[in-house]
């Protein structure tokens, strides 16, 4: 069957599944819905319909992440009058009120209602209108939470490998010249430009070639690639075949996390759905190109992102990195010329592809084009995963996308990069966000990761943190990465623990300096800048641990000590209950009190607590 | 004999070559839940490579594990997200109540603890994950009380 024609059948498909008079529930399953019940919730809405004897009228599918992890589990109903309700927080308990108000009645269930998905409700605002999806600009997440994952003819109907079609009619070369023009960097972290890095591997002359889908999403407080590769695994696996055709590659593989299972398998099921389609395979669609496409499982070692150490763990070695030169583009996996982009940059090359450079180019800044996706994480009201244009501002962000700090706390700072990243302060907030003015600041743009913090984490804690991985993680291959993240930790553990001296401040940042221009590679060379950045912006923090033995935020707990203010304590018991080690007693309706020898700063009376009686010193 | 069988058929579904080798131990590891020094062995025969080299890469990953887990296998996800919202405490409500540092499997073989850099739920933390499934949003006490029903 010609392309063509298979397109057409796949058309006819999703009409079939947006049909407006059929009924149909989307049930967001990825990892996230699924931790939040979303498997119980498809279950509980089976046995509903069963009910109703509407099991055969009706299409459930399982769909990606829509992005609005705080909401979770979401729900789309689509009733006989073709109004597609999204609800949010929805538990098995709500599947027979849903079901008898949409699907029987006709009318919207107002206590979960979100959003209308198309239209516009006198009662429920517009999806597309929502302050969370206003802001965004989705092209790596065109299809999350909107297809049916593992069904080929959805992405096809949406337009999916058009871009592998116009690429074999374009030749390899113009394919290069289209992503050069396009503008886009790689979504890694680096943002080195990608149309230049497939050009070094197109040049390079060898009997074999290899194109390598990073998949091993590392940093901790991201999951912007797992997101894409469960909600719309082909957007990647045709940017990696479009990226091994442009650079003159029949292997590609995918090397993913093992901690992604749900990913593995819908990249295995769109792998076999495109040797079925003859997208893989001898001479595709009688274009001459062969390719194949592996799966990788990592095993657990942060330092295989990197791509040399990548290189190594598929070899089946230990993933230790190598120096550069040779570049992997002239001599990488087994010793050929191979190519590594990230998954949001092969996402957005199959857009980019099917759309055109110009289209792409007319998001974002002058040196920053496109867009960029976020895990937006920590203290913030709608937690979630975002896709916002390069150039929009912190504060968008923060505040309008993420409905600002949790529980109406002080915005502190803003962590992008993970344990490579740094900690913006307060006073950016108006920052332009795209690769040149995070580096400006200190920071990187790093894969995605953004985790907000409020004034009740603590700066000095946050580089403990992160360096407690990076010291975990570091391969211990060349000294100052190995050498160096022992020594930073030793120091802000002492420091977080009251035991510090001025002098370390000192002493860290030229470990730091040391490690930036001496360590082998991105791990290390990149592992001090959740110090570097913390001493730059917050060391009145650093010193207040150090002479004052104080932690300003309350959060370091061998500076601090937990008491409850007998004026406002109503005895109502509730921290006697959530008090792990029975640190406090009390009688009920009198004020309580805190064993200060039994208790371990653990803080839970504090959440529990909902006069703001248990103080922090 | 039924031990030994699985083993050798796992190891006959792939080839020599040295790019076997984490493919093959994780076989290994999902099907005996740690890889045994017998295990680790048959992996070298069969790639005809050392033990050495086989424990080299092996120990470089965290994901492989040489002692049993236990019954209930916990994981405290340290993520970042779950860290700024109190990952710490809760590992420690664990290590309390169940005794274990991470790493470590109890003498009766019921738990094992385990601590994992993130899972990617970081819209549910700070994430705990036992038997495979997964707990989100834990405090200290909601924790105590998760251990306590499976013991």
């Amino acid at each position: 069957m010609s392309f063509a024609a298979r397109q057409q059948q796949a058309e006819a498909a999703w009409q079939t599944f947006e049909q407006p008079d059929r009924l149909r529930i989307l049930v967001g399953s990825a990892t996230c819905g699924r931790a939040a019940g979303s498997l119980e919730v498809m279950q509980a809405f089976a046995d509903e319909l069963a009910k109703h004897g509407l099991t055969e009228a009706a299409d459930m599918v399982e769909v990606g992440c829509l992005g609005m992890c705080y909401a979770e589990v979401m729900v789309e109903i689509r009733g006989r009058d073709g109004k597609r309700v999204l609800y949010q927080g929805v538990e098995p308990r709500h599947a027979a009120a849903l079901i008898e108000t949409q699907l029987v009645r006709g009318e919207v269930y107002l206590p979960l209602a979100l959003a209308v998905m198309t239209g516009v409700d006198e009662a429920v605002p517009t999806f597309a209108e929502l302050p969370m999806i206003k802001p965004q600009v989705r092209i790596v997440l065109r299809n999350c939470g909107i297809i049916d994952p593992t069904n080929i003819d959805h992405y096809l109907a949406r337009g999916g490998y058009q871009g592998m079609t116009r690429a074999f009619a374009m030749g390899p070369d113009q394919v290069i010249e289209e992503m050069k023009a396009s503008g886009l960097r790689g979504r890694g972290g680096a943002g080195f430009p990608t149309g230049v890095k497939w050009g070094f591997a197109r040049n390079s002359v060898a009997d074999q070639k290899y194109v390598i889908c990073n998949a091993d999403e590392g940093d901790p407080g991201a999951f912007m690639d797992r997101s894409v590769l469960e909600g719309d695994p082909h957007a990647v696996l045709e940017g990696l075949l479009i990226a091994g055709y442009a650079i003159g590659a029949s292997i590609g593989y995918v090397y993913c996390r093992a901690e992604y299972p749900l990913a593995i398998e819908r990249l295995q099921g769109a792998i076999t759905q495109m040797h079925e389609l003859g997208f893989l395979g001898g001479d595709i669609l009688g274009s001459g190109f062969g390719f194949e496409i592996k799966i990788k499982k990592g095993a657990g070692a942060f330092v295989c992102g990197e791509e040399t150490s990548l290189m190594q763990s598929i070899e089946g070695k230990r993933g230790m990195p190598l120096s550069k030169p040779p570049f992997p583009a002239v001599s990488g996996l087994f010793g050929k010329p191979t190519n590594i982009n990230n998954v949001e940059t092969l996402a957005a090359v199959s857009a980019i592809m099917e759309k055109g450079a110009a289209w792409y180019a007319g998001y974002g800044t002058e040196k920053s084009r496109g867009t960029k996706t976020f895990a937006l994480a920590g203290k913030i009201s709608r937690t979630g995963l975002i896709e916002v244009p390069m150039g929009i501002s912190l504060r968008t962000i923060i505040n309008e996308i993420g409905g600002g700090v949790l529980d109406g706390k002080q915005f502190k700072a803003v962590q992008t990069g993970g344990p490579s990243g740094g900690c913006i302060p307060a006073q950016f907030i108006d920052l332009a966000v795209d690769y040149e003015r995070l580096a400006e600041v200190g920071s990187i743009m790093g894969s995605g990761g953004m985790i907000v913090i409020d004034e009740e984490s603590c700066m000095v804690d946050m580089a403990r943190y992160f360096l407690s991985f990076t010291e975990n993680e570091s391969c211990g291959k060349c000294v100052p990465c190995r050498m160096g993240t022992q020594h930073l930790l030793r120091m802000l553990t002492t420091i977080t623990e009251g035991r510090g001296t001025l002098e370390q401040l000192d002493i860290m940042r030229k470990i730091g300096d040391a490690m930036k221009n001496a360590s082998l590679c991105g791990l290390g060379q990149t592992a001090a800048n959740p110090v570097l950045t913390t001493l730059q912006y917050f060391e009145d923090e650093y010193r207040a641990h150090i002479v004052d033995k104080k932690c300003p935020a309350g959060a370091c707990r061998a500076l601090i000590r937990f008491d409850i203010d007998p004026a406002r304590c109503t005895g109502c018991g509730a921290c006697l209950r959530a008090c792990p080690v029975a640190a406090i007693s009390g009688e009920k309706k009198q004020p309580h009190a805190i064993d200060q020898e039994l208790c371990i700063q653990c803080g839970s009376c504090r959440q529990a607590c909902k006069f703001a009686a248990v103080l922090v010193d | 004999m039924s031990e030994q069988f699985p083993l050798e058929t796992i190891l006959a579904n792939f080839g020599r070559e040295r790019d076997n080798l984490i493919p093959l131990l994780q076989e290994v590891q999902e099907r005996f839940h740690y890889l045994s020094p017998e295990a680790v062995q048959a992996v070298a025969d069969h790639l005809e490579l050392s033990e050495n080299d086989v424990y080299g890469v092996a120990t470089f990953y965290a994901q492989f594990r040489f002692v049993p887990p236990g019954l209930h296998h916990i994981k405290v996800c340290e993520g970042t997200a779950c860290h700024v919202r109190g990952s710490d405490r809760i590992l420690d409500a664990i290590s309390r109540s169940t005794g274990l540092k991470p790493g470590q499997t109890s003498d009766d073989g019921a738990f094992s603890l385990e601590r994992v850099a993130c899972f990617g739920s970081c819209a549910l933390a700070p994430v705990v994950v036992v038997d495979d499934k997964v707990y989100g949003r834990m405090t200290a006490a909601k924790t105590n009380k998760l251990i306590e029903d499976k013991k």
